[in-house]
């Protein structure tokens, strides 16, 4: 079969799939489900279009690892936005700030400032001294096999963990929007964007990324203008208007409780942009903070995009593109969450997901006219659709990162040491794709129902205290060798992942008991009132109102009740833990610096004459660029 | 094809004027680093710590926090610009030179 063909053979799969199967109950109507797809197939078939061009030139391995070098510092800027803004950042953000107010809005601050970080020591170097993956740059000068191994297992580790979290995120994303089947829409995810990388390799993954990118900003910018408009583009009257707002100051009453007794409704929706209505633990905040700085440098997905283009100035212009994306997006998002926050509300944002994923999209069909209008439900499945498109993007970068990794870096370097054809080590890499998208479909489905958003957490963590201690010290420290980029890879991946594990972020059978009992209680409390309630109450009206609320307590105790049963006699998480161990639930403040001293310990310890020896032709190449942008020329 | 091992790279190291530039390049990238950082984490530590300032209105419903976090935007865009023109106008000048005497002695050897 004409291997060109099979990118649009893989989307009408996908299509079909994603029409047929049972529908349950979404945030779309099932009278308008039929719009939702035709702006799927839309965007399908374009990515697919593109996939289709974009397999005429995928020949040599460079070709599918890196484009071959020849994609444009603007368009790199726009992929690594792409790459970037997941769902997690994109839905999640906006719905952090729809719920919480200012702590959202700093929340999304980390996620730029971190790419100073790759722009000022990572982007460049990496340029200048890489070629395909995160353990090439490790290699340089130090010894290619043991290096390789541990950065080729690094790799898949962090891709992995952010795959997990990408593919159970989405696949409950798009049955939460469409009502779609779990498996289904893993499966379809993963069909898609096996059909981008397997056939167009990193040029159709970097354009998919593209058009993601700009449908992303495009919706985005549009939302907030509905969204803005009325208030005259101004931002103290459209956050005047926040702080007047009914759904605000009942949001932020409901948040703080009994201490919002006193506040007048104002104070309260004031209260909405001041900090700490969710953060509670500045600790963690600032352990969260050096996880998202220091390990988006080291994500081996966000390094792999350096290696498309030409020279190190390109990767300095698609940092600076990427930042101007990344930034107005987030400035953007203070729009989207606000107006959510007013326009549609937290009580119904959190009843079609309590994480507040849905903030964004519920504005969109708001915007539109509503739930019962055509416009608003074109939005929203205009959103969904762009949602849908992120993951299927982001997910196309993880895997084509693992799949390097696995193929460049453990089977061509480590097993064959390099003697390896090229047409060999084009099957390879796309023998390694498919194994890396089979491992994240199959993942996906298993992991069903469980809590992933700590996996995203975990990719950071190890990203940040594993992969960015050994790259930049290889880059910039001298005495740094093959004992240090071992010992910091083992170290930093072993300290993040058990320290998670014994965290806040396992589940504590008995602090959910203890929880859940305790809303039994109040209900039984409550339950005891409104009896005596009924009673008194005089008229029918009135009567009508408690049984109401009475109906509602006692499904809240029932659903409590069944929880407390559920979790029956178990008494301690998986790692065998009553409680957690460690507080924070980002290890970074802790594993950032246990990297970083593996790293410095392994390499004064260790005797490793080619790395001191390579020293000075590789920081004369990362700092001037010498040899590589001829490398790149064929 | 290009061979690495035709150039000495010991002499380019001791080459003055790649002194001149890993001496430039490496206080003002660790300065502009620790400086991003600082004024990062501050937004953080302030709002944990010294939430009564944060409150304080500026314009309308604009309180010092709301300044603040946009102004941590602003601040990583002028730190990026400021960075990337510096280097286009001093850092990439500089080296060019370097490689371009680099490429002349292997040239005569290709």
């Amino acid at each position: 079969m004409n291997t060109r063909r099979m990118p649009l053979v893989a989307g009408a799969l996908a299509l079909a799939a994603i029409a047929t199967p049972a529908l349950a109950q979404g945030a779309v109507a099932p009278n308008w489900r039929w719009l939702t797809f035709v702006v799927f197939g839309a965007i399908i078939g374009l990515t697919m279009f593109v996939t289709y061009l974009a397999a005429k030139r995928v020949k040599s391995v460079a070709d599918f690892y890196t484009a071959g070098g020849g994609v444009s510092g603007l368009q790199n800027g726009w992929a690594i936005a792409g790459d970037y803004l997941s769902a997690a950042s994109f839905l999640g953000i906006a719905g952090l700030i729809s719920l919480y107010g200012y702590d959202g809005f700093m929340y999304s601050v980390g996620w730029l400032v971190a790419y100073i970080t790759v722009l000022l020591v990572i982007a460049e170097p990496c340029r200048n001294i890489g070629k395909y993956t995160l353990a090439d740059i490790l290699a340089y000068r130090n010894n290619p096999r043991a290096t390789r191994i541990v950065g080729a297992l690094s790799t898949i580790t962090v891709s992995t963990f952010y795959l997990t979290a990408q593919m159970v995120g989405g696949g409950v994303l798009v049955k939460t929007l469409i009502g779609i089947d779990y498996e289904i829409s893993v499966i379809v995810v993963g069909i898609l964007m096996l059909g981008y990388v397997l056939f167009g390799g990193m040029v159709a993954t970097t354009w998919v990324q593209i058009i993601k990118a700009i449908l992303l900003v495009t919706a985005s910018i549009l939302l907030v203008m509905f969204v803005w408009l009325p208030y005259g583009f101004s931002l103290p009257a459209f956050l005047q208007a926040v702080v007047g707002d009914a759904n605000v100051q009942a949001q932020v009453a409901s948040l703080l409780g009994d201490t919002a007794k006193n506040m007048t409704p104002g104070e309260l929706g004031q209260r909405f942009l001041e900090p700490g209505l969710y953060f509670k633990a500045p600790i963690d905040q600032i352990s969260l903070g050096m996880a998202l700085v220091f390990g988006t440098a080291g994500l081996p997905h966000i390094l792999m995009r350096f290696f498309t283009v030409p020279t190190a100035q390109d990767a300095r212009k698609s940092v600076l593109w990427a930042m101007a994306i990344i930034g107005g997006f987030y400035v953007l998002t203070i729009f989207l969450g606000m107006g959510a926050a007013m326009k549609v509300g937290a009580a119904q944002i959190k009843s079609i997901d309590a994480g507040g994923n849905m903030a964004g999209p519920l504005l969109a069909q708001y915007v539109g006219g509503g739930a019962d209008s055509m416009l608003g439900n074109l939005f929203l499945a205009f959103v969904a659709a762009v949602a849908f498109a992120t993951i299927v993007a982001v997910v196309a970068g993880l895997v084509l990162a693992a799949a390097s990794a696995m193929a460049h870096d453990l089977y061509v370097g480590v097993i064959r040491e390099d003697h390896v054809s090229p047409e060999v080590q084009v099957r390879a890499a796309r023998i390694a794709t498919i194994i890396v998208g089979a491992m994240a479909i199959t993942i996906g489905i298993l992991a069903k129902g469980q809590n992933v958003a700590h996996l995203v957490a975990l990719a950071f963590a190890v990203a940040s205290s594993a992969n960015f201690p050994c790259v930049l010290l290889t880059l910039f420290w001298k005495r740094c060798n093959t004992g240090g980029i071992v010992a910091g890879m083992i170290v930093g991946t072993a300290a993040s992942i058990l320290l998670v594990l014994i965290s806040p972020n396992m589940t504590y059978p008995l602090v959910v008991k203890a929880a859940q009992e305790k809303i039994v209680k109040t209900q039984a409390d409550a339950l005891v009132k409104l009896d005596g309630d009924l009673k008194a109450a005089a008229d029918p009206a009135a009567q009508d109102k408690v049984k109401a609320a009475i109906a509602k307590a006692q499904a809240a105790k029932a659903a409590a009740e069944a929880k407390v049963t559920e979790i029956g006699s178990s008494r301690t998480s998986i790692m065998g833990l009553e409680k957690p161990l460690f507080e924070l639930r980002n290890p970074g403040l802790v594993s950032i610096p246990l990297g970083f001293l593996a790293v410095i310990l392994g390499s004064l310890l260790y005797r490793d004459k080619r790395a001191e020896d390579m020293w000075d032709e590789l920081y004369v190449r990362q700092n001037t660029g010498i040899l590589a942008s001829k490398a790149a020329a064929h | 094809m290009t061979d690495a091992s035709k150039l000495d790279w010991k002499a380019i190291d001791n080459d003055p004027r790649f002194q001149e530039l890993h001496r430039r390049k490496t206080g003002f990238l660790w300065g502009l680093m620790v400086f991003s950082l600082v004024y990062y984490f501050l937004l953080p530590i302030g709002a944990a710590y010294f939430q009564d300032w944060y409150k304080i209105k500026v314009w309308g419903p604009i309180n010092v926090g709301l300044l603040f976090a946009l102004s941590e935007f602003v601040i990583a865009w002028a730190i990026a610009f400021f960075y990337a023109h510096r280097a286009n106008a001093v850092f990439d000048p500089m080296a060019a030179e370097i490689v371009r005497d680099a490429e002349k002695k292997l040239g005569g050897r290709q």
